[in-house]
């Protein structure tokens, strides 16, 4: 019997067109459908084939405004069993650490032996929150988890994680935090009947005071970060298409690239 | 050294890492700027004489000097470098967003309650306060990010954002060999084994020229000419999403939003149509150029050089051409 916690964050889709609110620090939330993080749906799956071999409970943690609430219900449709809603307006604007903070001190609530997050949120591209949360509960960490293998009785898991060139295989103490990476699994579809039960089961809802945290320390007054603007990026002259002959438009791409562009 | 910029080396088998210059040139610039020491850490085991090497670069070098460093773990890592950092009391901690980069300093900027802007682009001090360049949402838009307060800070920024330069003049720097106490029992992760990568390989994150294919070389077999042509250019072989999925290709060579993020000199975009999730890894690269039989194809709004092709047909006859510019030069 294991009890397994997965972080998830809902985040924009990835094919979403980005554009700048008036104030230019911060995106539109104009047309934007929101969406599982991606790489939470691997941690989310390696938890599900965890509960199916050893047996347990899947409880998903987020943290965010009401519409968050349904990442955690994509999550409940895949198979998780319940999930904790951390919202308060005042966490707005709150920075990673403040993140890790609020989402150990949820974790500490429920018994916990294993713990997976994303490898990254594709949205703020942090990957700060897996081992921070680590460091709260004084826990060891893996991130970028390609392969997680628990040891019978749960009390230790060989991980492999991706480095530069390279595969490293892990030997770790359970409770940890796992980071997943995209090679992880195959990350399953939520069933129809999936879907039905999800709306069942229970999701609490906790703020700041619930977990005994003091809102003075949350949100984008107490964040250490200011975004002061957001550039888009610088547009590309592209769309230079060398014509002719395939045998001649290759010699000039090679001279090109040899003496204009001076990359070979 | 309080109040100084503490650059975070990384070595492998005793050799200081391409992304080490890189930091440790960014270090220099910005502590320069903000008129404050600059100082370098590396640690692994039996490491001395990068010591001597560092100290070209930094007024004061901490080696971490023990056989509980030999190979990188987070346990051992964190309790060496906080204990130095609370020790030095640096204003900033500059270090790669590498795969130990990223690993390490979110616990120990956790463990000590600094400020960390991660994956940065670039990072400039404006009006005596750090700014830093983050690509978010995708690199669809790039966040400009103020760290505010007096706590410290730690600053990750990837690889191959900075151009290294090597110092014009010796820092003669005074190096501090230090042994940071970590016993075996404090590593609770360890590591049972490394397997590299296939023969030869260049990693694509440190890699100045990348060749890409995507579905349209149609498979394993297909692929082929595209890494004829990257062994001829001494380049990477990176993939699109399509063919990692279709298992022509391991993960660890996909470039994108769920694959690696690469900023090569040069990107060759083989039968990859561009798809938004491809172009957030790739859209930094210096020129980029595509080959796509289809002209409507998203890549080519993004690329400097496209040719309107069949990619059978391009590949070898481009590897032919670089064959020939070799050989004349
Ligand atoms: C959450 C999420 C994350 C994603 N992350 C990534 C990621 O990290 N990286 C990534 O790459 N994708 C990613 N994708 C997938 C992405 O949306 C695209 O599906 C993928 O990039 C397409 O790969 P492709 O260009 O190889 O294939 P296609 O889009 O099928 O394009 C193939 C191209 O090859 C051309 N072609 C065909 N035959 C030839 C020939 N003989 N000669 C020349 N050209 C030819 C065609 O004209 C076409 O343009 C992600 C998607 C999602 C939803
Ligand atoms: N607001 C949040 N709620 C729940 N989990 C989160 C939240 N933010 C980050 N995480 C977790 O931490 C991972 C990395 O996020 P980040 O550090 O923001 O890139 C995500 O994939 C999630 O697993």
């Amino acid at each position: 019997m294991m009890n397994i916690i997965v972080c998830v964050k809902q985040v924009p889709d990835t094919a979403a067109t980005i554009k700048l609110d008036p104030t230019g620090k911060s995106i539109s939330q104009e047309n934007i459908t929101y969406v599982l993080n991606p790489f939470d749906e691997y941690a989310i799956e390696e938890a599900l084939q965890t509960k199916e071999k050893f047996g347990g409970e899947v409880t998903l943690v987020t943290m965010g405004p009401d519409r968050a609430e349904e990442a955690l219900r994509t999550g409940l449709a895949m198979g998780a069993d319940k999930g904790i809603h951390i919202t308060d307006p005042q966490l707005a604007g709150t920075d990673f650490f403040g993140t890790a903070r609020v989402l150990a001190a949820a974790i500490k609530t429920v018994p916990h032996d294993i713990i997976f997050c994303g490898k990254v949120a594709v949205d703020d591209n942090a990957g700060q929150v897996g081992p921070q949360i680590a460091e709260l509960l004084g826990i060891p960490q893996v991130t970028a988890a390609t392969k997680v293998e628990i040891a019978e009785g749960g009390a230790s898991a060989k991980v492999n994680r991706e480095i530069e060139g390279a595969t490293e295989v892990l030997q770790t103490s359970l409770p940890a935090v796992i980071t997943a990476e995209k090679d992880l699994n195959q990350p399953r579809y939520p069933s129809l009947p999936g879907i039905m039960k999800a709306k069942q089961k229970p999701v609490q809802k906790m703020t700041l005071a619930d977990l005994g945290l003091n809102p003075a320390e949350f949100g984008s007054g107490a964040s250490k970060f200011e975004i002061t603007s957001m550039a888009m990026p610088s547009k590309r002259e592209g769309g230079r298409i060398i014509q002719g002959d395939l045998p001649v438009a290759v010699r000039e791409l090679v001279k090109l690239l040899h003496e204009e562009a001076k990359v070979i | 050294m309080a109040g100084e910029v503490l650059v975070l080396c990384e070595q492998a088998d005793g050799k200081l890492k391409v992304i080490s210059n890189e930091i440790l040139t960014k270090g220099r610039e910005i502590s320069t700027a903000l008129g404050a020491g600059l100082s370098a850490v590396i640690a692994g085991s039996g490491i001395e004489p990068l010591g001597q090497e560092l100290s070209n670069w930094a007024g004061k070098v901490f080696v971490l000097d023990s056989l509980q460093l030999a190979s990188y773990t987070t346990d051992g890592y964190t309790k060496a470098l906080a204990n130095l950092i609370t020790a030095q009391q640096p204003k900033l901690v500059l270090c790669g967003a590498s795969s130990q980069g990223r690993d390490l300093i979110p616990r120990v900027a956790a463990k000590l309650k600094g400020a960390l802007a991660s994956n940065c682009s670039d990072l400039r001090v404006e009006n005596g306060g750090l700014v830093a360049t983050r690509p978010v949402y995708g690199e669809k838009t790039y966040a400009q990010v103020a760290l505010k307060g007096e706590g410290l800070q730690f600053v990750s920024i990837r690889p191959k954002a900075v151009v290294p330069i090597e110092p014009e003049a010796p820092a003669g720097g005074q190096v501090f060999k230090i042994d940071p106490n970590v016993a075996p029992e404090d590593l609770r992760t360890s590591v049972v084994e490394t397997i590299k990568g296939a023969g030869g390989m260049i990693e694509l994150t440190e890699a100045d020229i990348i060749v890409s294919g995507g579905r349209g070389t149609k498979g394993d077999e297909g692929f082929k000419c595209v890494e004829d042509l990257a062994r001829e250019l001494n380049a990477a072989v990176g993939a699109s999403r399509s063919v990692v999925d279709a298992g022509w290709k391991a993960h660890s060579f996909q470039v994108g939003q769920t694959g690696k993020v690469v900023s090569p000199q040069l990107y060759v975009a083989a039968g990859i149509s561009g798809a938004i999730q491809h172009l957030a890894g790739m859209r930094t690269s210096r020129v980029i150029v595509a080959i796509n039989k289809d002209p409507e194809a998203p890549i080519f709004k993004l690329a400097d050089y496209g040719i309107v092709a069949d990619l059978f047909q391009a590949c070898p006859l481009l590897t032919e051409e670089i064959r020939k510019l070799k050989a004349q030069q």
